[in-house]
């Protein structure tokens, strides 16, 4: 076996396993509630037969690894169970409200990529000028503002004083595509700020780190352009550390929504989530804790898989 | 320099700075320096004495950080100091190439080589892609590259350092440049390594009729291949001339000193008292995971004697004296030190033995813990192992400065940020002798020096040995560090003991044949050498 | 002492900025009951007033005075972010420098359980938590606090383990020094500031934190004064700024105050940061 396809073949069951690590954690979650749910729903008033429904309906009865099997086999079909508040069934819940959190979240991810990958090149390549100082400074204040402060004053900005874009990201099942970006631009905006400094500073780290290699200082001493020895020396080496870069901001971005969701009430996965813990709605909170730790890593699973395939060295094995 | 117009390089008081906490440093002050063409001339001097920065500005450039600040270059006439970027840039590659000291870093790992060789000759307008490969296997060929047509279709990880040394060399060559700058390229590699590359270079130099600037701090090394020899220090030029009158009569004082330091040979020790071994390791096997990398080791240390063990990287020789430190486990065969055998980690030893038996590291550098004083430093031992304290301790830190030949007063409250390499491995001496050890294992301990420096610790140590009647094992991949210093030698080869005996003898034929090899790979002084080596290698086939 | 304050005194604009910043605020948290000029939690006069004495920044929702609650919550809020924020140094320092030092099954098992904390963002992985412990504030330290320690964790360990493999290192370990000898004098002078570097920004990223979850409901409950729950108490307001006069203009701006203190405080903590990064990156050369 070719050691490339061996390590990516590794990295795969890492990454299912720690996925199925975490979902015990997440389904422990119900086991660890202190008292009995049951009766702390119902109150102590309820009748015998009323609790042995209740704990029939919401798959408590049996021993711990069977519910445990079921409920991960159930969830892997869509089927997380009833909610506790209301209950109704939550996938029905999710389903709309998941597709808009991660329509929110690759609206805001294909704006922030490109603009921090440029960014973050340009400043390392122009590294101690004004551009990149400007630019630091700039990315620094975007770091240390909390993201409900930056959706604030982009709502007062381009909301209140200028009336271009609602204050209110509502969308529903029958918002048209243009509309659907019209409406989320704030949101994807603040998302964008908050990440591209992130991403950017980074980028800008990893380029320097690239620039001063031995063989990029050959490629000057052979005479070549200075685009060329940053396109051809310096980029195809720098595809790992940037891979790594984004999937680290990811968690930005999956924290970021959360937040941004909240300030713009916009009907997604997040703004379910804080609700559902709140209302300590645990099976919410279990759908929508596995939904983002899922996402989170099998996104990191596969950056960590494209760096691995980027690397010269495994890729042409001696 | 009969006729100006064969001058290919021509220096005039020449000031590169460089930029140091705050204000610019002078790096190179004021040099000369000319070139004829298909001259080669050898650059050599210490570590800082400026020779590779003067190299790269042969190129019209210089390192992030630095500046030219004065003087001229020119190269066949025209003026690259203030020269436009673009004109530069026409010129590196094209008509000046590089040959870098680490092959391994200056190569591109994306790429294939023959992609990076024929990169300078397209973009340059010299030839078209087709050209350049073809070019290339034909230069690869000279350079004395197995497999010349297919080689250059490898990646620079799939390629061994001494062939990447030629490939870069054939890189540099590409487009027929007027001048080279190699900077160490033998450095980093193995003396029977070594030996190869510097015949392919100078066959390919010579035959081109090519100038170079051949940068290294091994003077044997330049006398094989350069016409004149400039020496420089910190950054001035002490005197040059041609190879083989400045090899004869040095004018200066401190190329005496440069060439001296070969001379050195302490006098020969009788074995102690009872002449029984104070240390013995007996069928050693030893591995990291699963490769093996001691293989059946017997060898027994006389007490007052110095043991040289020499080999090439790999060798196994470092992992020897991790081995007796208790530091890996073998995984078979003992280690025993005055017939009572040692336990094979070092935690499980009792304080005595720990005492007793001494390591010096090779990089002084990182054998220091930057955040203690010297006090500190020689102040723990001496607690540790001895119980001293207060004022006992003080002057005993004190009497092992004076030992060390560092000025007590001065140095005692110094930090190792503030002492030359020199000193730093010199303050690390004193730390082994703070425990009054019977056995000190010395692992490279002048390698990571500069020559004169390197002497200066190996008197010491010799001094040393004859005041405190202590045993060295002496680790070393350099032949003169072993005729230096050596009572008994052994000769290591991937794991294996393959030759052993007295100094004399060993290095007396008849050889063990990789004895042979090794002895035969070491560079001297003599300019003719190199000739005779491969005249000798190739007559025996 | 003396080296230090040259250094000090040499010390950028955009530090001295951070160190002013950050001084100001400490004072303020320690001295709010003298600063402050009402009471945290009373009802003082009507509700939004305009920014005019006695209430310089206004009143809230509730007639609170809203200058009062911002000094108030510099108490509250930076003081459980700084206990929350020394207790994951403490408990990731320890554990990583422990599982640098002995490796094998220790270093394994902690390492593992770090990676498992670490691959949920540490919002959901809080969020979940706090469903069952529910939000108290002493839920609230310990959980932030645990996850904050794999950062920390990681950190050590690696800053450790690269002291470790230095020859200085083997020469104590060949000697025979302790365990904890070794941590102390080998390990530790060296590892000091990174360590302190990371000791402000992930202050930073714990203040912040506590901040989104007291803004989302789920930090510090009313009627403790707090700068993210304050965000979220006076959020709706800022669709009615209106700049045509000084009142309605103070009035949507209520928001923005406890978020701005936020911001303040963490950009010049992480001003302070990266000139002490600077100043351990320039000791090194």
């Amino acid at each position: 076996m070719s050691p490339i396809l061996k390590i990516t073949l590794s990295r795969l069951a890492m990454g299912i396993v720690t996925l199925l690590i975490v979902s015990v954690l997440i389904f422990s979650a119900i086991e660890l509630l202190p008292g009995d749910i049951a009766t702390e729903t119902l109150g102590q008033s309820a009748t015998e037969e009323t609790i042995a429904a209740f704990r029939e309906r919401f798959n408590l009865n049996g021993p711990v690894h069977m519910r445990y099997i079921e409920w991960l086999v159930n969830a892997v079909q869509g089927d997380f169970g009833v909610s506790l508040s209301n209950q109704r069934p939550i996938s029905e819940l999710i389903a709309q409200r998941a597709g808009n959190t991660f329509f929110l979240a690759a609206y805001a991810a294909l704006i922030a990529v490109p603009i921090a990958i440029v960014l973050g090149m340009l400043a390392a390549l122009y590294r101690n000028s004004v551009f990149d100082k400007t630019i630091s400074g700039a990315t620094l204040a975007a770091i240390s503002f909390p993201e409900f402060f930056v959706a604030y004053i982009l709502v007062l900005l381009f909301s209140v004083t200028f009336g271009w874009f609602p204050s209110l990201a509502s969308v529903d099942a029958g918002t048209g595509f243009v509309e659907r970006l019209y409406r989320t631009f704030l949101p994807a905006l603040t998302l964008t700020l908050i990440v591209v400094a992130h991403m950017m500073r980074m980028t800008r780290a990893a380029i320097i780190n690239l620039l001063a290699l031995p063989y990029v200082e050959m490629a000057h001493l052979k005479g070549m352009k200075r685009w060329r020895v940053i396109a051809i020396h310096a980029l195809p080496n720098a595809i790992a550390p940037i891979i790594n870069v984004v999937a680290l901001n990811l968690a930005y971005l999956v924290v970021g929504v959360v937040l941004v969701e909240v300030v713009f009430v916009y009907p997604g996965l997040g703004q379910l989530l804080v609700d559902a813990v709140s209302n300590r709605d645990v099976p919410i909170v279990q759908a929508a804790c596995l939904i983002f730790a899922a996402t989170y890593i099998l996104l990191n699973m596969a950056a960590d898989i494209l760096s691995i395939i980027a690397n010269p060295r495994l890729l042409h094995p001696r | 320099m009969t006729d100006t117009s064969d001058l290919l390089l021509d220096i005039r008081d020449l000031v590169i700075e460089g930029r140091s906490g705050g204000t610019w440093q002078p790096i190179v002050k004021g040099i000369d320096l000319s070139l004829k063409r298909g001259e080669i001339l050898g650059l050599i001097g210490e570590s800082g004495a400026g020779k590779s920065t003067l190299g790269l500005a042969a190129m019209g450039y210089t390192k992030s950080g630095c500046r030219i600040a004065g003087g001229s270059i020119k190269l066949a006439g025209e003026e690259l100091v203030g020269a436009p970027a673009e004109t530069l840039r026409h010129l590196r590659g094209k008509r000046v190439a590089y040959v870098a000291q680490s092959a391994a870093a200056a190569f591109n790992p994306a790429y294939r080589l023959i992609r990076q060789y024929s990169e300078a000759p397209v973009r340059h307008g010299v030839m078209s892609r087709q050209e350049a490969e073809r070019d290339a296997v034909q230069l690869y060929r000279e350079m004395q590259l197995p497999n010349p047509e297919e080689i250059g279709f490898r990646y620079p990880h799939q390629v061994s350092g001494g062939q990447l040394q030629r490939a870069m060399t054939a890189m540099a060559m590409a487009c027929r440049p007027d001048l080279i700058i190699f900077d160490e390229p033998t450095t980093a590699l193995d003396v029977t390594t070594q030996i190869e590359v510097l015949a392919a270079i100078r066959k390919v130099v010579r035959e081109h009729h090519t100038a170079a600037i051949y940068i290294t701090h091994d003077l044997a090394v330049v006398a094989q291949m350069a016409d004149r020899i400039k020496v420089l220090l910190k950054g001035d030029e002490i005197e040059e001339a041609e190879t083989r009158q400045m090899l004869a009569h040095p004018r200066e004082d401190y190329t005496k000193s440069l060439w001296a330091v070969r001379e050195f040979r302490r006098a020969p020790r009788t074995p102690d008292d009872t002449g029984k071994p104070i240390l013995t390791l007996q069928d050693v096997d030893a591995s990291y995971g699963t490769l093996q990398v001691l293989d059946g080791i017997n060898l027994s240390v006389d007490r007052g004697q110095t043991m040289a063990v020499v080999g090439e990287s790999g060798s196994g020789k470092s992992t020897l004296a991790r081995v007796i430190m208790g530091l890996l486990p073998p995984d078979k065969g003992s280690v025993s030190l005055d017939g009572k055998t040692l336990s094979p980690l070092n935690r499980h030893r009792d304080k005595g033995v720990q005492r007793r038996v001494q390591m010096i590291h090779q990089m002084a550098d990182t054998a220091l813990n930057p955040k203690h004083r010297i006090r500190e430093v020689l102040g723990r031992p001496l607690e540790f192992f001895l119980g001293m304290k207060g004022a006992a301790k003080e002057a005993r830190i004190r009497e092992l400065l004076t030992m060390i030949e560092l000025d007590p007063d001065t140095f005692i409250d110094r930090l190792p940020s503030e002492l030359s390499g020199g000193q730093k491995q010199r303050v690390c001496i004193a730390r082994a002798l703070a425990a009054e050890p019977d056995f000190v294992i010395c692992d490279e301990v002048t390698s990571a020096l500069d020559q004169i420096v390197a002497e200066g610790i190996l008197r010491l140590l010799d001094r040393l040995q004859r005041e405190m009647g202590l045993t060295y094992l002496f680790i070393t991949h350099d032949l003169a560090t072993v005729r230096s210093i050596a009572d008994w030698v052994v000769v290591m080869q991937k794991g294996q003991i393959v030759e052993q005996g007295a100094k004399d003898q060993v290095f007396q034929p008849p050889h063990h044949p990789y004895t042979e090899l090794l002895l035969s790979s070491v560079p001297e002084m003599d300019p003719d050498w190199l000739d005779g080596v491969l005249n000798d290698r190739r007559a025996a086939g | 002492m003396t080296p230090f304050l040259r250094k000090l005194g040499a010390a950028p604009v955009s530090a001295w900025f951070g160190i002013v910043i950050v001084t100001l605020i400490a004072l303020t948290a320690i001295f709010a009951p003298l600063l402050a000029p009402f009471p945290e939690f009373e009802v003082v006069g009507p509700q939004y007033s305009p920014w005019a004495a006695p209430y310089y920044l206004g009143t809230d929702a509730l007639g609170r005075d809203v200058l009062s609650r911002l000094i108030y919550g510099a108490r509250n809020t930076v003081g459980i972010a700084l206990l929350t924020t020394a207790l994951a140094f403490l408990l990731g320092a320890s554990f990583g420098l422990l599982a640098a030092t002995l490796g094998g099954w220790f270093d394994m098992i902690a390492s593992r359980a770090v990676d498992v904390l670490m691959a949920i963002p540490s919002l959901i992985f809080a969020l979940l938590i706090l469903t069952i412990t529910g939000t108290s504030v002493l839920s609230l330290i310990l959980v932030i606090a645990v996850l904050d320690s794999t950062r920390v964790y990681r950190l050590s360990r690696a800053v450790a383990q690269g002291i470790l493999t230095m020859d200085y290192v083997e020469v104590a370990r060949m000697r025979g020094e302790g365990l904890f000898w070794i941590i102390r004098r080998e390990v530790l002078p060296n590892s000091a500031a990174p360590l302190i570097a990371e000791f402000g920004l992930r202050f930073c990223f714990v203040f912040l934190f506590i901040s989104a979850l007291s803004f989302l409901g789920l930090g510090l409950q009313p009627p403790i004064a707090d700068w993210g729950a304050m965000v979220r108490e006076s959020a709706r307001l800022i669709s009615f700024a209106d700049f045509s006069t000084w009142q309605t203009a103070t009035f949507g701006l209520a928001p923005l105050l406890p978020a701005g203190a936020i911001a303040l405080l963490t950009v010049s903590v992480n001003l302070i940061v990266d000139w002490v990064l600077h100043l351990a990156s320039g000791l090194e050369e």
